[in-house]
């Protein structure tokens, strides 16, 4: 007999057959994921999905019989009152009584195949041909910051870096190459010397006693832990690559903002979240809300308080540039923004929000989205009467910035086209 | 360790549910013991692999076997497998297990040592007993040559993959999936295939194909000269045709591998390695009750004896003993839990009952099993039973009355112009051979799968093919399936083909499907 152990095999053997799999249910998967997608919370993407996919593409059909028509029989268990010429009522759609058959559970007619898609596969498909436009930020390969790395050992450093193991190492080897006596020798020789006198040799007594001395002498000469013994741990600094992100949503909460309209936006939110968490090791979400004046707050509070006012979209960029001074620098972290508004602003307000945008934001930003939420009736029929101030004034931006980036958003299922268009390769802007 | 199965020795083989190897080493070879010389069983050399549940997931994922080439279908598999474990719905077996030689068993990390040695007994000696007696086993699969024609199958599709890109491959095994339910030989004609050789001859048939490459076949549909078409001639002619393509014929498979005209060697070739792995396991879809039976009859015995000598500890036997139970566990009609009757518990049940028909038989066994009642010789009557019989065959052969009255079976007719099923026959007198035979009748394959046969093939005129299935009881085909496979069947044939669905008893064809010839 032989037994095998065959546990440390690599694991995932059916990973190329499942990769196949989802590459022929592609279709289909992401018609599900942009449903599913629709339940999430903005930061909520740690986790795999559960879909549900239409079959057709990836049936496996084979030859088998009808379940309806024609004459059956079943031979079935647990008889409990029926005697021959007993007439019982037919089953609905005959999947209760089937005899000794085999269960058709390959039959292939299924109508749904529902499955778990791991993290990676659902942000994958997600991202499928989804690119930031200029996405590396030239920090990046800048090598700004930088982390320790560990490079062998140096013979000067900080204590806390003392490496025990080595400087033993070596103070054992100089103790052995310098023949510096060991405790036990120096205790034996004690011993010899306490026997002589015992035995009443004062001569042997004397001999032992002089060695004795010699060898303590030789200790102190050579001592234990000499300085150059000693061996520290050696750190070198390597560049990091900036593997940070910070995501500032901005919103308009004014009393003009419907729930539906909110409801859009944090969509969009996700969505952007999904793909920085992706990009970037570490994301930050801050979210600022404005009326006539804004103020950062919670996800709670950001998408489900009311406030009243007018609308001064200044101030939210403001806000956003104090946040990005006090707590994000630039050089150490990529900044995206994402707007959603309905494009009401106060008119007075638009050349310093040109100029804080043109001047100050865009220039830090890595990417900066602008979605104008409408309700749905202004855009349904055709065109909407005329640009709101604020699409106006972005209009004007837009040309002279490539990380810049505006669209309009009706209803939920524009969200994921709206936001594919905004960042997709080929995406060919409108000058 | 041997001399284990001593009576002095009362010592239980292990203790606690922590298993470790030298444990499985020991339990295994004193089953072995017991299994040879008590039971008699023979086997093949026994390899036990211990692995994960991510790996159990990817074993079933591949249909069973230790390797594969790759397919989407394996992955969509393991996709839905996985669902239904990470939910809970559905457990994991606690085993699985290969016919090939050295027959390997894979055995779960995660399995209690009382339920490895349950494991062992059941796979490493019952269904190995099986695979290696049984005469179908025995007449169509080659257990010393199927993992070498596994990896040779696998290298050869990646081949193919490289060559001709992995969507052309796909599209043939895509069709030749479909049709695996009719690519087997259901009657021997000739020796078994040898997988070994089966390599050697695939190189040489590519290396024939090349040098008598002929594309008239591709270029040229011949136009039918309308006239002096002398009809008695023209059919004279075509029963030649039919004569000579070796018509009807049922394997559709085999018959595309061989006479499809616009395959390509390696095409062939891969509807060939579809048709060797239906083959395969053609066997053990005709077995499953009596295989399944045999092990969990085997593991039983085997528990009940160490534990009767004290080998196992009480606790152990119980664990042992509860999940035995599940397994054998037969819901009625009525339950909820009911999807047919359990191949476990009914085929276990036949084996006790054999057993106690050879050994304590009653008036009535007598009368039914005059050869075998009372002969004393439990273990021998059922070797010749796991040797020679089928599921179908076992059935009628050996379900007793005692057997259908403790299962209280009765058969229910369904006629789809009455408005109510007719209780046909229960567990009487009267009732006895006609549920018996009506039992062994759904374990029969070839009466459960649609008994579909190419027919006709007009080779002088537009190359349809003409194919048939021969409908009993008024029972169709399902359509949207039947339609979705003739496509799949399109693409290896490339010409139009037709399926007429004729009633057994009156050749009226009452139905036809029809795929136009793929335009090039």
């Amino acid at each position: 007999m032989n037994i095998i152990d065959r546990r440390p095999n690599p694991k995932g053997k059916s990973l190329p057959n499942r990769q196949r799999f989802l590459e022929r249910a592609k279709h289909e998967i992401k018609d599900a994921m942009t449903e599913a997608l629709k339940r999430r919370k903005v930061g909520q993407n740690a986790s795999g999905e559960k879909v549900s996919i239409p079959g057709h593409r990836i049936n496996e059909p084979s030859f088998h019989k009808a379940s309806q028509g024609g004459m059956r029989d079943y031979v079935v268990p647990g008889n409990k009152e029926f005697v021959v010429g007993d007439r019982i009522k037919r089953p609905p759609s005959g999947d209760a009584a089937r005899g000794g058959e085999a269960s058709p559970e390959d039959g292939g007619e299924q109508d749904s195949f529902e499955f778990v898609l791991s993290k990676e596969e659902f942000l994958n498909l997600f991202f499928d041909d989804l690119e930031l436009p200029d996405l590396v930020k030239t920090k990046i390969t800048d090598q700004e910051s930088t982390q320790p790395v560990r490079a062998g050992f140096s013979v000067n450093g900080n204590p806390s870096a003392l490496n025990v193991k080595r400087t033993m190492r070596n103070s054992f080897a100089r103790r052995i190459s310098l023949s510096r006596p060991t405790l036990r020798e120096i205790a034996a020789l004690e011993l010899q010397v306490q026997a002589a006198f015992d035995a009443d040799d004062p001569e042997g007594a004397e001999q032992t006693k002089l060695e004795l001395e010699a060898a303590l002498r030789k200790t102190r000469r050579v001592p234990y832990i000499d300085p150059v013994d000693v061996r520290y741990n050696r750190f070198e600094r390597t560049p990091k690559p900036n593997t940070q992100a910070v995501m500032f949503c901005l919103m308009d909460v004014s009393g003009s903002m419907t729930e539906q309209m909110k409801d859009l936006a944090k969509r969009f939110f996700m969505l952007l979240h999904v793909f920085l968490t992706r990009r970037y090791k570490h994301v930050d979400i801050v979210f600022i809300r404005h009326t006539s004046s804004a103020q950062e707050v919670d996800e709670e509070t950001f998408f489900h308080s009311r406030e009243t006012g007018g609308t001064i979209v200044s101030t939210a960029l403001e806000e956003m540039m104090r946040v990005v001074r006090a707590r994000y620098n630039p050089e150490n972290w990529n900044i995206y923004a994402a707007q959603a508004s309905d494009g009401d602003n106060y008119t007075e307000d638009s050349d310093r929000c040109a100029s804080l945008m043109g001047n100050e934001i865009l220039p830090i930003s890595q990417y900066f989205a602008y979605i104008e939420v409408g309700a749905e009736a202004t855009l349904r029929h055709g065109y909407p009467s005329a640009p709101t101030d604020l699409w106006r004034t972005y209009d004007a931006i837009s040309a002279q910035h490539q990380n810049f980036a505006m669209r309009k958003v009706a209803d939920p299922g524009q969200i994921f086209p709206v936001f594919h268009e905004l960042f997709s390769r080929q995406r060919e802007r409108a000058a | 360790m041997t001399g284990a199965v001593d009576v002095i020795e009362r010592k239980p083989l292990f203790e606690g549910a922590e298993w470790d190897f030298d444990k499985i080493r020991r339990v295994h070879d004193v089953i072995e013991e017991i299994a040879v010389k008590e039971l008699g069983l023979d086997i093949y050399p026994n390899q036990i692999e211990v692995i994960t549940s991510e790996q159990m997931l990817d074993a079933y994922a591949s249909v069973g076997l230790p390797l594969m080439y790759r397919h989407w279908s394996f992955g969509k598999r393991f996709a839905r497998e996985e669902a239904l474990y990470r939910h809970g719905l559905q457990g994991l077996a606690y085993e699985i297990v290969i016919n090939s030689s050295p027959c390997i068993s894979y055995i779960m990390e995660e399995n209690s040592m009382a339920m490895q040695t349950l494991v062992i007994a059941h796979a490493a000696f019952g269904h190995n007993h099986f695979f290696k007696n049984n005469y179908l086993f025995r007449q169509w699969t080659d257990a010393d040559g199927i993992l070498d024609y596994l990896t040779f199958a696998r290298d050869f599709v990646a081949r193919c993959e490289d060559a001709h890109g992995v969507t052309e491959v796909e599209r043939v095994l895509d069709a030749a999936h479909a049709l695996m339910n009719h690519g087997v030989h259901r009657y021997s004609r000739r020796a078994k295939d040898n997988l070994a050789d089966e390599r050697r001859r695939a190189e040489e048939r590519r290396l024939h194909d090349e040098r008598t490459y002929d594309d008239l076949w591709e270029r040229v549909v011949p136009k039918r000269q309308t006239e002096d078409i002398d009809a008695a001639q023209l059919e004279k002619e075509r029963a030649e045709t039919r004569r000579k393509l070796g018509l009807p014929e049922e394997n559709l498979l085999y018959f595309l591998e061989k006479r499809a005209p616009r395959l390509q060697g390696w095409q062939r070739e891969l509807v060939r390695i579809a048709r060797h792995i239906s083959q395969y396991f053609y066997p053990q879809k005709q077995t499953r009750m009596m295989n399944e039976g045999c092990a969990t009859f085997v593991h039983y015995e085997i528990l009940n004896r160490l534990h009767e000598r004290g080998l196992v500890t009480d606790g152990a036997f119980l664990e042992a003993m509860h999940s035995h139970t599940n397994v054998i566990f037969q819901p009625e009609f009525d339950d909820r839990r009911y999807n047919g009757i359990n191949p476990y518990a009914l085929g276990f049940a036949m084996m006790q009952d054999v057993k106690r028909i050879c050994t304590e038989p009653t008036d009535e066994d007598r009368e039914w099993f005059p050869e075998m009642a009372g002969n004393g010789d439990p273990f021998g009557t059922l070797r010749e039973a796991w040797a020679n019989y089928r599921d179908e065959s076992f059935v009628l052969q050996f379900l007793s009355p005692k057997l259908m009255r403790s299962f209280r079976l009765f058969k229910v007719l369904d006629e789809a112009s009455q408005d109510a099923l007719v209780v046909d026959a229960i567990h009487d007198e009267r009732g006895y051979r006609e549920l018996r035979s009506a039992l062994a009748r759904h374990y029969d394959l070839a009466r459960q799968e649609p008994d579909i046969q190419i027919v006709d093939l007009d080779l002088a005129g537009d190359r349809r093919l003409i194919l048939r299935h021969i409908v009993h009881d008024g029972v169709l085909l399902d359509e949207p399936t039947c339609k979705a496979v003739l496509e799949h069947l399109s693409t290896l044939w490339h010409y139009g083909l037709a399926l007429e669905e004729t009633d057994a008893a009156t050749d009226k064809v009452l139905k036809t499907h029809e795929v136009a010839a793929r335009s090039h």
